[in-house]
Order: structure tokens, then C-alpha cells, then sequence
């Protein structure tokens, strides 16, 4: 048996929150490396699955399979492909830098890290398990940490943190509800078909391609709840702001960032690929819904004075964008959507940490009391202005080549939604460079000359996304080749099905 | 019909479970007598480790079948299964509780009472016919009375075992009823014999009021809505280490008698029970939800949410499959870890802070880590959050009534992401709040032990099913060999 690497990717987390049980809880430094070394061990190798992994041959690799539950046709099946391989690498990104943006924590420390590696990798299982019920237990595994960690270390500013974190937590279960009896229907339906229960993604979703037009119909229907909800597709979006408004740094790094990619990922994977002609049928709803998303959202975040609003607001809004290009359907849909949850995840993770920097040391989110920050932190200003600019999309920063990808797929599809949606970029850009003016660049508050630039361990987070946000925008290849090399054999499987399209 | 064979001769060995058992019982209570009051704590060592051994034996078991007495006493994996969970049942709750119960006093009386009513238990589990089916409900409620009023200076706690003895004896006067109708309907005891009668005759009225009476009787036992009244009362008023036994123990047995008498004995009217049996477990898990939420005591908590947790397990009945009863059994052995947790963090909190209100939890993430944890585990396992058991319960439970019932599909599951709503709070007092006194609490040894278990079982019944599973299937496949 080769070298387990993903196995060793999703413990290495654990493992060192395991050990964290077991350090003082004085010891606040070692708690912090100790976490440090643990997600670095992961990003490391998943650095190195990454530039390993085989384009040319394609399909599943790293894998690994344990008969796990007999009856059920379950499978410990870890495996990655071109789509998992960058979700996988985003959240070991965004995870390692969020130890980071935590380092200034002292208030209960060796709980916070163990939650949040506990998180990680919960999040981490998600892309590389291969098996509708691992794929689940690790799905929703995230749900609590994030609880007690927006609860305890959370601020109360527009709403309270309890309220922000309920919020958050039901709304996700109840989404996360439907999605359950989705699946346990499924699980019911095809191993009825084929007399043998297989919950993998490739046994399943062979023997699901063959179900009745209405069978995907409504399975897919209760799959599109679950996951939009949980990328919060309008209308279901609503927690999204409040939420992000209420976590911890981290949390939002790794709630925008990775977490909630988890529900475009799951469409693309599993919705999409098992259920194809329920797909063609939603299509245009999702197309719908997703521009309804982006115009609605960018609004929103127009309207918003609070710097975390803004990010969660237009996080609403790219999502709308990956939901358009989904609901393409097609090799450039798909490719421009996973591209997109990888540039937005850097970027909205790179955002919420300077947000954190600015919260940490200003005490302030607020929009009109920042003045000129620029003069008086001009490092913290580089992180907000790249991860700005890249937020609506300049080219030469990693989001404009997925954007323009989902155009073209959208166009072709949709023609006049895909301008609505193209306008919405008009109206980031203006949101965008509205917080950036007047939190940088406006005349310099005396209060703040005090403040000191962010330094040493808290220059981790803009390192390393700012690195991956420049050498994605010049070498988008890196990241493209690597997607289609995961969208073409997936599209393929079910490209008969979308021409004849779904019907009740 | 069958007469009894008198002549047939019996095997006592098949019995050595309930001889063991029963001796242990009556051992414990002469041990007791003749014991000093200072050493009487050591009674609960005597029993726990009688049980482990009991359990030990009831292992090596594994795999007997046959029938005693003409198929009054039936024995196969599926009782055996459920005679080691009642035994696990009652060795958690005895190792979890010595210091509770030399607080309150009684110990002989205390063990050995546990002691029967686990005997009453295991003797449901085998039942065959309708006489030792009863037999075997009234040991164990009878030990339970007992128990229930067992702080007999506190009147809550006396209050409690009245309610609970009246109620029980109006429902088992009901359950009574209906199995004399029975009876009277096909003139025999033995279940295999009236599931042949029954079905060459046609369905009668009568038939259909036995019906009722039965699932109101047994309903009351397992506390389904709208037979649930009495269970917050008393679950709230008895010595939390009996409501912990209650609420698990005596709510399995009950599950594994309704199985016997529902599938074995009236499977030929299955079509006039099914659709009863699935709404009534759909309005239990919706009013056990959504009662739990306002709660502001643990136990009273605890208590909804375990009619709650018995909507759930009613779910598995309404196919009357093996995949059901699989279902069953499968969540029955979880959620006795899940309650047993819950209950030993609650008794012992007690011990310390002599409360049992929610707002008294306040902090216990710092005073206690462990029983934090393990509170917040085992409520997370009701709820059915991965990776932890009640989410595999939940899915082979739900599993079976897809095709047919999906109506019911999305009342548990819904409601159960609901039910996370109160459990989160209990969550939120322990983890948010600072505590009014910080002093940490020191877990005991024993209550150590089993609260590290019961995290543990729950942990890895969660993420690694796979073992569990094929035991239970081997259990439920012997449920249909007679």
C-alpha cells in the first residue's frame, strides 16, 4: 500500500488537537505552534498532492478504500480528483492562515485551537471523501465547533453573537434536513434498483443516472435546498451577513473562505453527477435564483456600513455567480464554477483576516470612523486592497479568469440573465472601492497614529493568500488545467442526459 | 392450537441468564441485611461486577435458539441482544451512581430493586405469550415503583411514585384488557399461535379494539404522545440514576415487547396498526421537540427529549421488516449510551451543586471539561449530528420507511435539527458562561470510567458502525426464525 496521503492530511489536524488536550492551558504560545505545525503538515502535503497529481491519467487518485459499514454499502473511500484537489488545497490555505489571523487570542486559547482544527478538518473530509455517508459525517461535523467558537470568542455588534450563532446553526441543519432525506431516498431508491447497496459516489451515481425523470426531479429539488442553503443561494441566504458579522476571525476566514463551498462542491459532485436529468430541469430556476442572488446581494452590500457586512454581503453575491455557472451545465459552467470558489475562498479569507487586524486594533468595524488607515498601517492596507481588487474582479488577480470563464459558459446558456449577472459587477466595483476609500484613503484619524502595522506571525495570512491570489491571476493554467482534468470525465458521464433534458 | 406438553422436558440451562440474574438480586438484598451500615456502599461494586459477569456469560450465549414450554419463553439473538443492553443499561447506571446513592441511603434496597426490574426486563425480552409477557412488564414496574419514590423524605420524589403507580396500573389495567381480548378472539397465550389464527379469520371490531388498547397500554410505557403525561413528572421527581434506568432501560424493554407482540403476534393486521403506529410516532417527535424547548430543568429536559427519542425508535416498527427491527435495536443500544452519559453528568452535578437547573450549568466547561463533553456528546447523539451514533441510528431507522411513509422522513428529521435548538443552549450555558463558582469538580473513579465510556461508545458507534451493525443484523434475523 502506497503512502496513505490523504488520510494523513485529514489526521495531522486532529492529531494536533489531540495533543493540544494535553498542554497547559497557560501555555499560549505552544498552543499556537502546536496548531501552526499541525495545518502546516497538512497544507504542506496537500501542496505536494496537488503538483503530483496526474492530469494526464485524470480520475481518482491518492486513493483508499476500508469496507466500512457492510449493509449499508459504505466504503472509507478517500479520493481526489481535479475538482476536490483545489478545495482540498483552499482549505489547508485558509486554514493555516487562520491560525494565524487567531495568533492575538488569549481568552481560553487551547479550547479555541482545538475547535478549530477540529473544524478544519472537518471541512478537509468533506473534499476527499468519495462516499455519500462519509461525505455526511463529515458534513455536518463542522456545525458545532463553529457554534461554541462564535458563541464564546464572537462579537455582538448589529445582532449578538448568540443570536448570530443560532442563526447560523439552525439554518444549516434545517437545510442540511432535506438534504438527509435526499440522500437517505436516494441510498433507498438505487440500492432497490440494483440489488446491491453502494453508497460511493462512482456505484451510486451509476445506478442513480438511471432513476425516473420524476425520481431526479424532486431528489434533486431536496439536494438544491440542502447545498444552496448551505451556499447560501437567495432566498436562502439570510445567514450568511449576520453570521459572518458574529464569528471570530477564523471563523468567518474559514465560513466564507472554504465552508460554504462545501455547497457549490456538493452540487457539482453529487447533485449534479448523480441526479443529471433533475439537473437540466432545475437549471434555469438555479440560473434564476443565482442572478437574483448577485443583483440582490451587491445591494445589500451597498447599503452596509459595517465592514464584515460588506464581505458577507458580497460573498452572497459571488456565490450567485457559481450557482449561475452551475446551472450552465456545461464544461466551461462547471470549470468557471469551481475556479470561482477557489479564487473567492482566498479572497474572502484574505478580506475577513485584515477585517480582524482592523477590528483587533481599532475596536471598530465601522466604515465612517476608520478615516485614513492606509498611512497608519500600510501592510494591513496592501491585504485589504489586493483582496478588494480582486473582489471585483482585476485582471491579473486570481478572480477575473473564472469570472470571465462563467460569463462565457452563462452567455451561451442564458444570454440576458448573464448580463444582469455581468452588471453585477459594476455594482461590486462600487461597493468595493467605496469601503476601501473611506476606511484608507480618507484623511487620517489621530486616534489611530498609535496603531501598530500588522507584523511577525500576523503577516502569515497576507503571505500566503496574497501569493496564491497574484500567481493565480498570472498562471491561471495552474489552476484551470487541474479543474478540467475533474469536469470533462465527470461531464461526459452525463452529457446524454442533459441533451434530452428533464421533464415531470 | 398447541396444549402445553408438560411431559416436554426443560432445559435449565437455556435459563441461566435469569437464574444468574435473579440470584444476584436476591444476593445482594441478604448481602445487605447482613452487612454493616458503613460497608453497604461496597453493594454497588457487588452488583456491577455481578453484572459485568453476567454479561460475560450472556456472550458466550450468543447464537442459542429454541423455545421453552411450547413457545412460552422464546429464546434467539434477538432476545439475547437485548438482554445484554438491559444488563449494559443497568451496570452503567450502578457504576455511575454509588456516591449519589450513599447519599440518599437504601443501598440493598437500591441494587437489588435494579436489579429485578432488569430481571422483569430480560423476562419481556423472551416473552412467547401473553402471560410472561405481562409477568415480566409488572417485575420490572413494580421494581421501578419502588425506585421512583426511593428519597422517601422528599416529596417530589414521593409525589413522583404516586403518579407513576396509578398511571401504571390504569395502563396496564388497558393493556390487560386488550390482551384478554385477544384471548377471548383466538382462544391462546402463545403469540406464534395467535398470529395463525388471527390470520384466518377476518378482521372484527373487537380485534380492532384490542388493537388500541394494546398501544395505549404499551404507549403508556414508552411514553408516546398522547400517553406521555407522566413521564416529565416522574422523570423529574425520582433519584435522577432511576430516571436514567427509566428512560432507557425500561423504554427498551418496552420496545422489545411491542416488537414481539406487534410483528410475531399480529402481523396478519399489520395494515390495521401500521398507519397508527407511524402518526403517533410523528405527533411524539413533534410535541417532544417542541416541549423540550421552553425547559428550564435539566431532567425535565432530558425528559421530553427522550419522548422524543422514543418517536424516533417508533418509526422502526411501522414496516414491521427486519431492516426495522434492525432499526430498532440499533438505536436502543445507542441511545443507552447517549442517556446514560446525559444522566450520570446530571446525578453527579447534583451530588456537587445540589441543583438540577439549567441555569446552574453555567461554566461547567471550566469546572469540569469532561462532563461538559460528555453532555454535550450525548445530547449531539440524540440529535443525530455526525459523527456520532444517533446519526447511523437515525439513518437505518429512517431508512426503512422511504417508500410509503416519506411524510414521516421529513417530521424526524426536521424536527430532530429543531431538537438541536435546545440542546445548543444547554451547550451555550456550559461553554459561553462564566461560572457563579469556579471551583473545578472532581470526577470520582467510577463516574470517570463511565462517562469516558459512554463518550467513547457513542464516538465510535458513530464513526465506525460497521461491527454493532452486523451484530444487530444477526439479532433481528433470529426475530423471524420461530
Amino acid at each position: 500500500m502506497d503512502f496513505p496521503i490523504l488520510l494523513t492530511i485529514l489526521l495531522a489536524p486532529i492529531v494536533a488537537a489531540l495533543v493540544l488536550v494535553f498542554v497547559p492551558k497557560e501555555e499560549s504560545l505552544t498552543i499556537k505552534s502546536v496548531a501552526a505545525v499541525g495545518t502546516f503538515v497538512s497544507l504542506a502535503l496537500s501542496l505536494y498532492a496537488y503538483f503530483t497529481y496526474d492530469q494526464s491519467l485524470g480520475g481518482l487518485q491518492f486513493a483508499m478504500q476500508i469496507p466500512w459499514i457492510q449493509d449499508l454499502g459504505v466504503t472509507f473511500f478517500l479520493a481526489a480528483d481535479g475538482i476536490s484537489l483545489p478545495m482540498l488545497l483552499l482549505t489547508n490555505l485558509i486554514g493555516f492562515s487562520a491560525i494565524f489571523a487567531s495568533w492575538n487570542i488569549n481568552n481560553r486559547p487551547r479550547e479555541f485551537f482545538i475547535l478549530l482544527l477540529l473544524l478544519i478538518a472537518g471541512v478537509m473530509g468533506t473534499f476527499i471523501a468519495h462516499d455519500l455517508f462519509i461525505f455526511l459525517l463529515f458534513y455536518e461535523v463542522v456545525v458545532i465547533p463553529i457554534y461554541i467558537m462564535v458563541v464564546i470568542w464572537g462579537s455582538s455588534k448589529r445582532v449578538t453573537k448568540e443570536y448570530a450563532a443560532m442563526k447560523l446553526t439552525i439554518y444549516l441543519l434545517i437545510g442540511s434536513a432535506f438534504l438527509l432525506v435526499g440522500v437517505i431516498a436516494l441510498f433507498v431508491k438505487t440500492s432497490a434498483m440494483s440489488g446491491v447497496p453502494d453508497m460511493s459516489f462512482t456505484g451510486m451515481a451509476v445506478v442513480a443516472q438511471q432513476l425516473s425523470g420524476f425520481d431526479q426531479i424532486w431528489l434533486f429539488g431536496l439536494m438544491l435546498l440542502g447545498f444552496g442553503s448551505l451556499i447560501s443561494m437567495w432566498p436562502f441566504h439570510s445567514w450568511s451577513p449576520d453570521g459572518y458579522a458574529g464569528a471570530p476571525t477564523a471563523v468567518s476566514m474559514i465560513h466564507a473562505g472554504v465552508l460554504k463551498k462545501i455547497g457549490g462542491y456538493g452540487l457539482v459532485k453529487i447533485a449534479v453527477f448523480m441526479l443529471p436529468a433533475g439537473a437540466s430541469f432545475w437549471a434555469p430556476y438555479m440560473a434564476v435564483l443565482g442572478v437574483a442572488g448577485v443583483a440582490y446581494a451587491a445591494m445589500g452590500a451597498l447599503a452596509q456600513k459595517d465592514l464584515k457586512y460588506v464581505v458577507g454581503y458580497s460573498s452572497v453575491s459571488h456565490m450567485g455567480y457559481v450557482i449561475l455557472a452551475v446551472a450552465c451545465l456545461n464544461v466551461i459552467g462547471l470549470n468557471g464554477a469551481v475556479a470561482n470558489m477557489f479564487a473567492h475562498g482566498v479572497m474572502a479569507a484574505l478580506f475577513f483576516s485584515m477585517i480582524g487586524f482592523i477590528y483587533e486594533k481599532t475596536h471598530t468595524r465601522w466604515i465612517p470612523d476608520m478615516g485614513g488607515l492606509a498611512r497608519q498601517t500600510p501592510r494591513l492596507a496592501v491585504g485589504f486592497m489586493m483582496a478588494a481588487m480582486a473582489s471585483l474582479g482585476l485582471p491579473g488577480l486570481i478572480s477575473f479568469v473564472p469570472e470571465f470563464t462563467i460569463f462565457i459558459g452563462a452567455f451561451d446558456v442564458y444570454g440576458g440573465l448573464a448580463v444582469v449577472g455581468i452588471a453585477g459587477i459594476i455594482i461590486t466595483a462600487l461597493y468595493v472601492l467605496r469601503a476601501g476609500a473611506n476606511t484608507l484613503f480618507g484623511p487620517p484619524r489621530p486616534e489611530y497614529d498609535h496603531l501598530k502595522d500588522i507584523r511577525g506571525p500576523e503577516m502569515v495570512p497576507l503571505i500566503v493568500l496574497g501569493t496564491v491570489l497574484v500567481v493565480g491571476g498570472f498562471l491561471p493554467s495552474l489552476l484551470f488545467d487541474m479543474i478540467n482534468s475533474g469536469v470533462v470525465p465527470l461531464h461526459a458521464a452525463i452529457s446524454d442526459v442533459l441533451q434530452l433534458g428533464g421533464k415531470l | 392450537m398447541t396444549p402445553f406438553d408438560f411431559s416436554m422436558p426443560i432445559n435449565p440451562a437455556a435459563l441461566t441468564l435469569e437464574m444468574l440474574v435473579a440470584a444476584l438480586g436476591l444476593g445482594v438484598l441478604i448481602l445487605g441485611i447482613i452487612s454493616p451500615k458503613g460497608a453497604r456502599s461496597g453493594l454497588g461494586w457487588v452488583s456491577f461486577l455481578g453484572l459485568m459477569g453476567i454479561i460475560g456469560v450472556a456472550i458466550t450465549m450468543w447464537g442459542q435458539s429454541g423455545e421453552l414450554l411450547a413457545g412460552m419463553y422464546l429464546l434467539d439473538n434477538y432476545a439475547l441482544f437485548w438482554k445484554i443492553t438491559f444488563m449494559v443499561a443497568a451496570a452503567l447506571v450502578i457504576l455511575g451512581n454509588m456516591r449519589y446513592v450513599d447519599n440518599v441511603g437504601h443501598q440493598a434496597e437500591y441494587y437489588s430493586l435494579t436489579i429485578f426490574a432488569t430481571l422483569g426486563m430480560m423476562v419481556m425480552a423472551s416473552a412467547g405469550d401473553l402471560m410472561t409477557l405481562y409477568l415480566g412488564l409488572e417485575l420490572m414496574t413494580i421494581a421501578f415503583v419502588v425506585l421512583v419514590c426511593l428519597r422517601k423524605k422528599d416529596n417530589k420524589s414521593v409525589e413522583a411514585g404516586m403518579k407513576y403507580i396509578l398511571l401504571a396500573g390504569m395502563s396496564s389495567a388497558v393493556l390487560l384488557y386488550g390482551l384478554s381480548l385477544l384471548y377471548g378472539l383466538t382462544g391462546s397465550v402463545i403469540m406464534l399461535d395467535i398470529s395463525r389464527i388471527i390470520a384466518m379469520q377476518p378482521v372484527s371490531s373487537a380485534l380492532v379494539l384490542a388493537l388500541v388498547m394494546l398501544i395505549a397500554g404499551l404507549g403508556f410505557k414508552i411514553s408516546a404522545v398522547p400517553f406521555h403525561m407522566w413521564s416529565p413528572d416522574v422523570y423529574e421527581g425520582a433519584p435522577t440514576p432511576v430516571t436514567s434506568f427509566l428512560s432507557m432501560g425500561s423504554k427498551a424493554a418496552s420496545f422489545a415487547i411491542i416488537l414481539r407482540l406487534f410483528i410475531t403476534a399480529l402481523p396478519g393486521v399489520w395494515e390495521n396498526w401500521a398507519m397508527v403506529i407511524a402518526i403517533l410516532a410523528g405527533i411524539t417527535i413533534i410535541i417532544g421537540n417542541l416541549v423540550a424547548i421552553p425547559q428550564t430543568s435539566i431532567k425535565r429536559l432530558l425528559a421530553y427529549s427522550s419522548i422524543a427519542q422514543a418517536g424516533y425508535i417508533m418509526v422502526g416498527m411501522v414496516t414491521a421488516s427486519e431492516a426495522g427491527i434492525k432499526g430498532v435495536m440499533f438505536y436502543a443500544f445507542l441511545y443507552v449510551f447517549a442517556t446514560a452519559g446525559a444522566f450520570t453528568v446530571a446525578a453527579y452535578f447534583y451530588n456537587v451543586t445540589g441543583s438540577d437547573e439549567l441555569k446552574d450549568y453555567a461554566g461547567l466547561s471550566q469546572r469540569s471539561p469532561l462532563m461538559a463533553a460528555v453532555m454535550l456528546v450525548a445530547l449531539l447523539s440524540m440529535a443525530g449530528i455526525p459523527p456520532l451514533a444517533g446519526f447511523v441510528g437515525k439513518f437505518y431507522l429512517f431508512k426503512t420507511i422511504v417508500d410509503g411513509y416519506l411524510w414521516l422522513v421529513f417530521i424526524g428529521l426536521i424536527m430532530s435539527m429543531v431538537s438541536v435548538y435546545y440542546y445548543l443552549r444547554v451547550a451555550l450555558v456550559m461553554y459561553r458562561d462564566e461560572p457563579k463558582d469556579p471551583s473545578p469538580i472532581n470526577v470520582s473513579g467510577p463516574v470517570t470510567v463511565t462517562l469516558i465510556v459512554t463518550m467513547l461508545v457513542t464516538l465510535i458507534i458513530g464513526i465506525y458502525p460497521g461491527p454493532l451493525s452486523e451484530v444487530v443484523n444477526s439479532a433481528a434475523h433470529s426475530f423471524f426464525l420461530h
